[in-house]
Formats: C-alpha cells, sequence, structure tokens
C-alpha cells in the first residue's frame, strides 16, 4: 500500500485533505460517575478489555504529531482512572502537543496535579460531577462540595485558570443559580454551561433531558445577572440544545478536517459518536497508522468534501458554512446519514426536532416520577444496551 | 489601552507560541485553539522572552531587517497582540 504523499499518483487528492490539528485521546470509558447525558457509546463496557497500552498510546500520539496535530484531549470516561495519564501527557507535551485534561475532578489528588504540571499539562478542564444521582447529592451534600471545591483550589494552586463545564438538561437546568454561585464560590474563570447533546446514552434519555423554552430562558436570565454582576471575572457561556435551533451545527467543522478521535480500544473516528453509524468500518490504530488512517481510509473519506450531500443540502448555497451539520444525528434521527441534519428546517425531516421540542413544552413531572425512567450510564446498562 | 513600551513583554498564560513545520508557520496555541501567525507575526512575537521590551523588540528587529522602517508596523501588531489578551506586560 502506497503512503499518502509519497507517490506521485496520491498528489491529486492529498491536497485537498489538510492535516489534522486536534487529536481527543478518550483513553479510557472507565468512570466513577454515571451520567445520564454521557455521549461515550452505549457499549462503552465492550471496550475495557481492549484498551491500548502506553506504548499504543504513544505511539499514535506521535504519528498524529507528524502529521501537523497540536491541540490534544485526554478525555474518557474519566482518564485519572488510567495511572499512566501522567505518562501520556508528559509525553505527549514533549511531543509539542498543547495538552488539554478533561476530567471530573475525582481522583485529582495533590500529587497527581504535581506530576501534571511538572509533566507539562496545558490546561485541565473541571466537569461538574452531574448524573443527577451525584447533582442532587451534590446540591445537598457538604461533604461532595468540599471534594469539588478542594479540587478546584489545587487546580488554582497549581496555576490552571479554573475552567468549568457543566452540562445542563432539564432536571438541573433550574438550579442554574446554585450551580453558578457554586462556581463563583470555586473562582472559576470560564464557566461553559452547555445543553446536553442528544447522542448516546442522552438520546436514550432524551424526553427528561429536553428542557423547555421557559426553563432555557429562566437560565439564560439568570446567566446574564450573573455576567453583568461578575463581568471578565468569571466568563460564561450558555448553549443551548441544538433542537431549538433551525440551523444545524458546522460538526467537528466538517467531517475529517481538523479532528481526530481516538477511542480506548483504538478505534479512529472522526468524532466522538461516529463508531455507530452503519456501513463505515473505522479503522483501528493497532493495525494502521495515523497517516494512512487519515488520508487513506474509507471511514475519513466518507464525508469529506459535498459530494456525498442528497439534497436540500447539495444545491443549498449554506453548505460550506454547516456542511449540512452532524452526519450522526442524521443517522439517528433520519435513518440516512447523508441526510441533511433535520435540525435545520430547510431538511423534510425537521418535524423530527420540532415535534420533540413540542413534547418538552409540556409540564414538568416531579423528580420521583422521573427517576425510575432514567437509564444511567453504568456498566450493567451498556452490557445490556450492547 | 495602550502598551508600555518600557516594560517587559510575555505571554499571558495559557498562550504557547511555538514552530509548525506541518503548517510551515509560527503559530499560537491556547486552549482548544491555535491561531497561524504571519511571516512578520513570528518574527516579532518569537522575540517576546518575558525580559524584552516593546522598544528592545523594535531595535532587534531592526537590526535584523536593516533598511526597513518597523517601528509603526511592530507597535500596531504588540498592541494588537495585548489588546487580544495574548500577551501582557509585567
Amino acid at each position: 500500500m502506497t503512503k499518502a504523499g509519497s507517490s506521485p499518483t496520491d498528489t491529486t487528492n492529498v491536497p485537498q485533505i489538510k492535516p489534522p490539528l486536534w487529536v481527543n485521546a478518550e483513553i479510557t470509558y472507565k468512570c466513577p460517575l454515571h451520567c445520564v447525558f454521557c455521549y461515550n457509546p452505549l457499549n462503552y463496557a465492550s471496550t475495557f478489555e481492549k484498551e491500548l497500552t502506553t506504548e499504543e498510546w504513544l505511539k499514535a500520539l506521535g504519528e498524529a504529531r507528524e502529521l501537523g496535530a497540536v491541540q490534544l484531549g485526554i478525555s474518557g470516561g474519566e482518564p485519572l482512572m488510567r495511572d499512566d495519564a501522567e505518562e501520556i501527557v508528559a509525553e505527549a507535551s514533549k511531543m509539542g502537543y498543547y495538552v488539554n485534561l478533561l476530567t471530573s475532578g475525582i481522583g485529582l489528588t495533590e500529587k497527581r496535579i504535581a506530576a501534571f504540571k511538572a509533566g507539562g499539562l496545558d490546561q485541565i478542564q473541571l466537569s461538574f460531577q452531574d448524573s443527577t444521582k451525584e447533582m442532587n447529592d451534590f446540591l445537598s451534600s457538604t461533604r461532595t462540595f468540599d471534594l469539588k471545591l478542594k479540587v478546584a483550589r489545587l487546580i488554582k494552586q497549581y496555576d490552571y485558570p479554573m475552567v468549568l463545564n457543566v452540562v445542563l438538561h432539564r432536571l438541573n437546568i433550574d438550579h442554574i443559580e446554585q450551580i453558578l454561585e457554586m462556581a463563583e464560590e470555586m473562582q472559576a474563570d470560564h464557566v461553559e454551561l452547555a445543553n446536553s447533546q442528544y447522542y448516546a446514552w442522552a438520546l436514550k434519555n432524551r424526553e427528561h433531558l429536553m428542557p423547555s423554552r421557559e426553563q432555557l430562558e429562566h437560565a439564560e436570565a439568570v446567566c446574564n445577572q450573573f455576567r453583568a454582576r461578575l463581568g471578565n471575572k468569571m466568563k460564561l457561556y450558555f448553549v443551548v440544545p441544538d433542537y431549538y435551533q433551525d440551523r444545524p451545527k458546522a460538526c467537528m467543522n466538517g467531517w475529517g478536517t481538523v479532528f481526530l478521535n481516538i477511542a480506548p480500544d483504538g478505534l479512529a473516528l472522526p468524532c466522538h459518536e461516529a463508531r455507530m453509524l452503519p456501513g463505515l468500518e473505522f479503522p483501528n490504530l493497532r493495525d494502521h497508522d495515523v497517516r494512512s488512517i487519515w488520508y487513506e481510509s474509507d471511514a475519513f473519506n466518507a464525508y469529506r468534501g459535498d459530494g456525498w450531500m442528497k439534497e436540500p443540502c447539495r444545491s443549498c448555497d449554506e453548505k460550506h458554512k454547516d456542511f449540512g451539520g452532524c452526519r450522526c444525528q442524521a443517522f439517528m434521527l433520519t435513518g440516512d446519514a447523508r441526510n441533511a441534519d433535520p435540525v435545520c428546517s430547510k431538511s423534510p425531516h425537521h418535524a423530527l426536532v420540532t415535534d420533540q421540542v413540542a413534547l418538552a413544552q409540556q409540564p414538568r413531572a416531579s423528580d420521583d416520577d422521573v427517576r425510575p425512567l432514567i437509564i444511567f450510564r453504568d456498566d450493567g446498562n451498556s452490557r445490556r444496551l450492547s | 489601552m495602550s502598551l508600555a513600551n518600557d516594560r517587559p513583554l510575555r505571554f499571558a498564560r495559557q498562550y504557547k507560541l511555538q514552530w509548525e513545520t506541518a503548517q510551515n508557520a509560527w503559530v499560537l496555541l491556547y486552549p482548544e485553539g491555535l491561531i497561524k501567525l504571519t511571516e512578520s507575526a513570528g518574527e516579532i512575537l518569537q522575540r517576546i522572552d518575558g525580559q524584552r521590551t516593546a522598544t528592545d523588540i523594535i531595535s532587534s528587529l531592526q537590526a535584523a531587517f536593516p533598511g526597513a522602517d518597523l517601528q509603526q508596523d511592530v507597535s500596531d501588531f504588540l498592541e494588537h497582540a495585548h489588546d487580544k489578551g495574548w500577551i501582557i506586560t509585567h
């Protein structure tokens, strides 16, 4: 097999494919939390026995770096569940990556954060522990709050900005004021309040997670009050669910243009979710190098450019702005990944989205009524749903 | 806010300047993003070392590129970089 760029016959299609810039290394799907909105695949537990070794991770990261990748997310699952997270971060940093650790903070001891700092870790994003189970626990329990505060202090102590990610949904969004007060007490510098996106576990739980318009308006108003009071001291980003919009997101900035996701079992994916798309054989880092995966694999070439598009995308003058939205969402909702993302009001399937939004305007059931209906992300459910 | 010419300049926390062979350019890295720099922006920013002031950087560039009148362009760019929060005085 010829390698891209190494033979004259390749040069016709190579220049259009830009190198990857951003690698997301999902080093494990193990996680102590059970978040109902988790975007890890439903069958995540099947990867436990097949996780890449430290050496395999470093080889893959080295190959991606050689192609030009420079941003690196170390995520999961909970990446701290692997005891080689420090080594992976340090080696990646030496390779010249800008390294960002995405963690719930569970397991982030002073010893570990000191090792990350010494290894060159550039940023830590702390996610709010919210699986509804933990959220309720959190909102009512001083112990969990103290734990979180301790991690926040460590992050500050090691001269990292405090970047807090909170996933919002129907069951927690009304606590927005309490969440922001907590963020303020943690001295957060940046707070991202993103509504859950309906993939994987969140799709399973969609009807229980989608907020009503009224809830969104309330949350945004509270955000604005905090913004007005705190200004640049705590920067707030509020993201509404894409179902409430009428144009799709430019998912991943286009398939196979910038982003390479590596799953714990070595599967190379153009996004976090693509594993579930049928008809595509995603290559594994154990069998192929990053160069051949990125430039030559059918899976990464499948939705590059616009040749794959159907109407209404094909003739749409916005097709190079949003690339027809998200392939996974198109597949999940319409059964065909080549369809327009039904978030788009031009999509003939747009009602699939607006019907859900209409459903979300119905009166909220009590937490006690909803709780038994929720499917928590846990290993038992994962095996059952595989 | 005007940039003081006599104070040492350094990169703001979280901003990193790096030569990227794949892009054949200097890039400025920050959380989840990067800015590909023009050749002249790269020439200016690679002189930021936590010790040199704007005045020092201008002299250094004038020594490296004799004959060109760089003062205004470099000042403007440093001002821009400061406004963007890439660099700070200390």
